[in-house]
């Protein structure tokens, strides 16, 4: 197993860590005995996010498509962020190995249910 | 940068002094060990000779040790070879639940076989108690497999108490002693075994050599099956350099197992009392004494294992964990599991095996690199928040 540049280049610096307070809308997704745990916070103003930042228990792979999830919905529609899937997370990452595409798949659950949040407070 | 390997329990770096032993093999002395001319006789001897180093380094007679691929294969052919030549007696074979791979798949495939397994669980420092060895055991066993030691905690386990058991049973006993030969004293009738799977390559000698002692009397059936080879119990040519190989390791090993052992023992305790002031929330995996000299298994609450890996790899230091991500499924360690270890702390969970070479410079390094990895590694988890507040 490898990982490619990309993924180590967003491990060794990830984007966006962190928390956002008052956060319009937050993804739990998740559990230790997997492996991994991502928390995803966004800020939406006008139907647009405007920020996006998170906090993950994981591994590499874990924790470059939760940087790699937060930089490409930065500034993306609710719709247009919906549509991100993990398959866009991983190429843009320039490709995971087959055991850690699970990774992106959480970091796809992740995203989805920071905005399913965000919708229920909105009614 | 600074390299530092501590991953001794996975390999070890092939000592020169073997290379030096092993190269003539492959250059001049290239006889087949089975042809009757002097080729061949020069390769024959180098095979006595070594098997007569490895015989004596454990207490076992020459005929008893058989050469093997390495490990995994000694222990295929003791499991499989042993339950099959005494399927008659019965088939039910005992082993434990935090035994390496080449043990546990072996088993399973017996019990696909039509075999019975009892995998037997382990307390919290995971140790086997000798006494559910003996309650485990009915009129079908004709196998008991427990490790040395285990590899990813470094957990000595009670081999002489379980063997004499066994010998009052009269039941077969193997132990995967791969992680313990040249390490600690092994001894084959001390320890009251009848079988025994070792391995060079992780005692400073080469890969793809290791061998089974099978105790003189013992009824074993071959894996491998072709010629005469190795009292026809091991078919194929021998891989002569290896075996060469092996030999000089552990006529090192014996020389230098004492005073390594005591030196590797203050090196890691050094390690270990290090991690514990410098950062919080850290816990030992594995008994705190009756462990490998050289092994510290040690779980980061709060963190993930391989991303420790990844970052003290950024750094030039070589560790493994038991976490999910690095054993390629999607389960932390089945040793940590079987000792009961939280899987959130499992995954949190790093192994330093030291080696010879290691010095105090080195255990120092980690001590300086390690508690900022943790410490940015904590601030990016969402455990370690939901903890303080």
């Amino acid at each position: 197993m490898k990982y490619s540049e990309k993924v180590m280049e967003h491990f060794r610096n990830p984007r966006n860590v962190g928390e956002i307070e008052n956060p319009d809308g937050i993804g739990h997704v998740g559990n230790p005995v997997c492996g991994d745990i991502m928390e995803l916070y966004i800020k939406v103003e006008n139907n647009i996010i405007v920020d996006a930042k998170f906090k993950t228990f994981g591994c590499g792979a874990a924790i470059a498509t939760s940087s790699m999830v937060t930089e490409l919905v930065k500034g993306k529609s609710i719709d247009e962020a919906l549509a991100i899937s993990n398959k866009a997370v991983a190429e843009a990452l320039g490709g995971l190995p087959p055991i850690k595409m699970h990774c992106s798949v959480l970091a796809e659950d992740a995203l989805k249910s920071a905005i399913d949040d965000y919708l229920k407070k909105q009614g | 940068m600074r390299k530092v390997y501590l991953d001794h329990n996975a390999t070890t770096p092939t000592h020169p002094e073997v290379v030096k032993a092993m190269l003539p093999y492959y250059g001049k002395i290239y006889g087949n060990p089975s042809s009757i001319h002097q080729f061949g006789q020069e390769a024959r001897k180098a095979i006595d000779e070594a098997r007569e180093k490895v015989a004596d380094f454990i207490g076992a007679i020459q005929e008893e040790i058989i050469f093997t691929s390495g490990g995994t294969e000694a222990d295929n052919f003791a499991i499989k070879g042993i339950a099959y030549a005494n399927e008659k007696k019965g088939k039910h074979i005992i082993t434990s639940s935090i035994e390496h791979h080449a043990v546990l798949n072996p088993c399973k495939y017996l019990e696909k076989q039509g075999f019975q397994v009892t995998y037997l669980p382990v307390d919290k420092y995971g140790l086997v108690d000798p006494d559910e060895v003996e309650k485990a055991i009915t009129k079908e066993t004709i196998l008991i497999t427990i490790m040395h030691a285990n590899n990813e905690i470094g957990t000595i386990e009670p081999i002489a108490e379980i063997g004499k058991i066994a010998k009052e049973k009269g039941i077969c006993l193997h132990t995967d002693a791969v992680q313990t030969v040249g390490k600690i004293p092994v001894n084959v009738n001390k320890l009251n075994i009848d079988s025994l799977s070792l391995s060079a390559h992780k005692i400073y000698g080469p890969k793809g050599i290791g061998g089974l002692y099978v105790h003189k009397g013992i009824r074993i059936q071959p894996l491998i099956e072709g010629g005469h080879h190795e009292k026809n119990r091991r078919a194929g040519t021998e891989n002569v350099p290896a075996i060469v190989g092996l030999g000089k390791a552990v006529e090192i090993a014996k020389t230098t197992l004492d005073k390594e052992s005591i030196y590797l023992t203050n090196l890691r305790d050094g390690l270990c009392s290090g991690i514990g002031e410098k950062i919080d929330s850290v816990y030992l995996n594995g008994h705190p004494v009756k462990r490998l000299p050289n092994t510290l298994n040690m779980s980061f609450e709060f963190v993930e294992g391989e991303s420790i890996i990844l970052n003290l790899d950024m750094k030039g230091i070589a560790v493994s964990s038991g976490s999910a991500c690095t054993s390629g499924s999607l389960e932390p360690s089945h040793v940590l599991k079987a000792m009961g270890v939280e899987p959130a702390i499992a995954q949190g969970s790093v192994r330093f095996s030291l080696g010879k070479d290691n010095t105090e410079e080195d255990i120092d390094y980690v001590l300086e690199v390690l508690p900022e990895i943790i410490v940015r590694l904590r601030a990016m988890s969402p455990l370690y928040r939901k903890q303080k507040g």
